[in-house]
């Protein structure tokens, strides 16, 4: 038991790797359903692992080929990416079983198990890019799941789902190239890719190359940020989630941006903060307008948009916002808030998404005006996108209150009351949005496309309802969510050079 | 250009050099510059010179599309497979060591399994990329 | 003169730089999806230029090990390029099968044609 033990960082990445290449020998789509579910469903279990033996025994370094850093690559598991693997690995395999009726609905028989195979893909990567510490190998991994996530959305029914995952290929390919040019830089002033070598002396050089090193952290800065949707670099996203089928979206949208916010974390606070003074450096300067644009504007077009994936995409953008928001407070509330939540984001956008999904397979369609009465023919899965769409609001009770609990916390703490006020007032736009679809929903005449739309089946039913109860669960029992992202935060903010003073 | 007789030899002649010098590059990567990505792309390319000259369906007679498909994942997995070993044998993933006695023999075996496992992935994918794009539009 | 001596110093930043620029102006400037994908395929060049470049030891060999030689250039930044550029072989093929498939579902790969054909619906 205890060899397995110790394989399990390497185990986390390599099972979902050898599913997606079994995957591309199945042709059938059902066979391949069941093999993708079997895989994913052990995924979670590695991260639970992982997760309990980080939070009793302190980081795991595992060194592939037994070669140790910084000479070979080291898988690094700290408290930060054990928090994200569960996350990634539970929320995928919780959706598992809604794909099987969904896909089969929205994608040829022939491309199913392709679909699959790339679903898997882009779980490898994923997991990936969080566990490893590497940071050209984080690179490698971006593009695994950045390519699989490419077809992922392609596969959409909706020929526009063609321009959308070009235009993502187009931009996610400019963010990954930026991220290496930043990895270049600071390979270049330290001779090292293993982020925690590169922070062990990224001091030293930072004062011989004071230039580079400040360039390396835009372009990774900007890379990044391309990935994750921030703000002005949001452009892909919401015809890439509007287009793609129900499945992507919804896996897309509760994993790939949390991922990509985890990297920026680490740059920021595992590297820069390490070896340099981040009050230095222009990261919070950079971050506050843009979180705030973000949590203003894309609510506000939300608001405007009748598609209602396109809406909830819109959302997300406006989410992320909150994310980053945290980030930029760096203390210990507000960076709390921020990584909770990552967490209790992608719960709620996961539910959204599948009840949108749900809706899609039964009514045909997702447009705003065509959806009256929907709430009466689809109880079940209306009340699910209510529940969800109240904890995005941040109703007392819900997940998302809790995240912008400790983000006003935060914000209060470092004195910055105006910024308190904001979250408040940008929530108040959420609240329009959300009362909109439901107003649609519950009190209109019931319209013809929904006339003899009824919940789904059972199998796309319960992924939905456990989300949507989680959105809710983990505004209650917040040990899992903000008690873990509460230690997250002091380990993080502990590690940085000057303490984590407001 | 089918029927243009100096391009039809002159080609059949160059193809068995073509992969020969393709084993070579692999084999050979101990010792000089090479290896599987260099050695997958020359294989592919022999067997692209095949389908320009003689037609698509021709080539896809000798390398047909489904053993195309197939090799693809099979020299993933053969990737996969050596680092399991590792694991299986209570290393670490990709922990050569386990593969011999000594260390220089555990390497070369390891390198050459995993080197192989590119081969295939690389060849096969850059002729299913040209299969792919040739098909479309007829 | 300072200034113009780094830049000949540095020769291979200035021109990783310029096909930086080159590519990314490409892929911004102009709505042919191919000649995107040209774009970013030599912006993704200029970056193998940046690692591989600053790899060459000045009087290094190649680093097969040779009781003749005691200098040998760094060979990581070759591996890691070789890495990237199969990942920007993968990219470039998706993208160019994307554009099959677009040119297929709409008749024409500009992008303008193609959002006032998406206006039209």
């Amino acid at each position: 038991m205890s060899a397995l033990t110790a394989q399990l960082p390497g185990l986390q990445v390599v099972i979902p790797l050898l599913g997606a290449v079994v995957a591309a020998f199945i042709r059938r789509g059902t066979i391949a359903w069941g093999w993708a579910t079997l895989i994913t469903a052990m995924t979670p279990i590695v991260a639970f692992a992982l997760l309990i033996q980080v939070w009793t025994g302190g980081p795991i370094s595992y060194h592939m080929g037994g070669w140790p850093p910084p000479i070979g690559i080291e898988y690094r598991v700290d408290l930060l990416n054990a928090f994200v693997l569960v996350l990634v690995s539970l929320v995928s395999a919780i959706m598992m079983p809604y794909a099987r009726r969904s896909v089969a609905h929205e994608i040829d028989g022939d491309k199913q198990a392709w679909f699959y195979c790339m679903y898997l893909l882009c779980l490898t990567g994923l997991l990936g890019i969080t566990i490893t510490g590497d940071a050209f190998n984080a690179f490698v991994f971006m593009e695994i799941s950045s390519l699989s996530s490419y077809v992922l959305i392609a596969m959409g029914r909706d020929r526009r789902a063609l321009v959308a995952a070009y235009q993502y290929l187009i931009i996610g390919t400019i963010g990954a190239t930026f991220y290496v040019v930043g990895v270049g830089l600071l390979y270049l002033v330290t001779g090292s890719l293993n982020f925690a070598d590169i922070a062990l002396r990224l001091g030293e050089a930072s004062a011989v190359y004071p230039r580079p090193v400040l360039a390396g952290l835009a372009f990774l800065f900007v890379g990044i940020s391309l990935k994750l949707a921030l703000f002005p670099l949001h452009v892909w996203l919401p015809n890439a989630y509007a287009y793609a089928p129900s499945f992507a979206t919804a896996f897309l949208a509760a994993t790939a941006t949390k991922v990509a916010i985890y990297l920026l974390l680490r740059v920021i606070f595992s590297i820069y903060g390490v070896a340099l003074d981040l009050k230095t450096l222009p990261v919070s300067a950079v971050l506050y307008p843009l979180s705030i644009a973000a949590m203003f504007i894309a609510s506000i077009l939300a608001v405007y948009e009748t598609n209602l994936k396109r809406m909830l995409a819109y959302s997300s953008v406006a989410q992320i916002g909150y994310i980053t928001l945290g980030i930029a407070l760096m203390n210990q509330a507000g960076l709390t808030g921020g990584i909770v939540h990552l967490f209790n984001h992608a719960l709620i956008k996961g539910a959204l998404f599948l009840a949108l999904g749900a809706i899609l397979y039964r009514a045909g369609t997702i447009k705003l005006e065509q959806l009256g009465g929907v709430g009466r023919t689809m109880p079940l899965t209306c009340a699910a996108f209510v529940v969800a769409g109240m904890s995005l609001m941040g109703v007392p009770g819900t997940a998302g209150f809790i995240s912008k609990y400790y983000l006003i916390v935060g914000a209060l703490n470092a004195g910055m009351w105006p910024i308190a006020f904001l979250i408040v007032a940008s929530s108040l736009i959420a609240l329009v949005y959300i009362g909109r679809a439901v107003e649609v929903a519950y009190f209109r005449p019931v319209s013809s496309a929904v006339a003899h739309a009824k919940d789904p089946p059972l199998l796309m039913l319960v992924p939905l309802l456990v989300l949507a109860f989680a959105s809710v669960y983990f505004g209650i029992d917040t040990e899992l969510s903000a008690g873990v992202a509460g230690r997250v935060a002091e380990t993080l903010l502990s590690g940085l050079k000057v303490g984590g003073a407001n | 250009m089918k029927f243009d007789l100096i391009l039809r030899v002159g080609v059949k002649l160059m193809i068995p050099f073509m992969l020969l010098f393709a084993l070579y590059v692999q084999l050979h990567a101990d010792y000089g510059p090479g290896g599987g990505f260099q050695a997958g792309v020359i294989t592919a390319g022999a067997v692209i010179v095949y389908a320009l000259i003689f037609g698509i369906e021709e080539a896809q007679r000798v390398v047909p599309k489904r053993l195309v498909e197939l090799l693809v994942p099979l020299g993933v997995l053969i990737y996969a497979g050596t680092g399991l070993l590792g694991i299986l044998f209570g290393k670490n993933f990709l922990d050569y060591s386990v593969l011999g006695a000594n260390p220089p023999l555990a390497r070369e075996r390891g390198i050459l399994f995993v080197e192989i496992g590119v081969l295939l992935t690389v060849s096969s994918t850059m002729v299913a990329l040209f299969y792919a794009f040739s098909e479309r539009g007829r | 003169m300072e200034s113009f001596k780094g830049l000949f110093d540095h020769y291979n930043y200035v021109v990783t730089i310029v096909l930086m620029i080159a590519g990314l102006y490409i892929v911004i400037a102009r709505g042919n999806m191919i000649k995107k994908l040209v774009g970013l395929m030599l912006f993704q060049t200029s970056v193998y230029l940046l690692y591989i470049a600053p790899g060459k030891v000045i009087g290094g060999t190649p680093p097969v090990l040779d009781a003749k030689f005691t200098v040998y250039s760094n060979p990581l930044p070759h591996v890691l390029i070789l890495t990237a550029i199969v990942v920007g072989v993968a990219t470039i093929a998706l993208g160019l099968a994307l554009v099959t498939r677009i040119h297929e579902a709409y008749g024409t790969i500009e992008e303008d044609e193609i959002f006032a054909r998406d206006e039209q619906e």
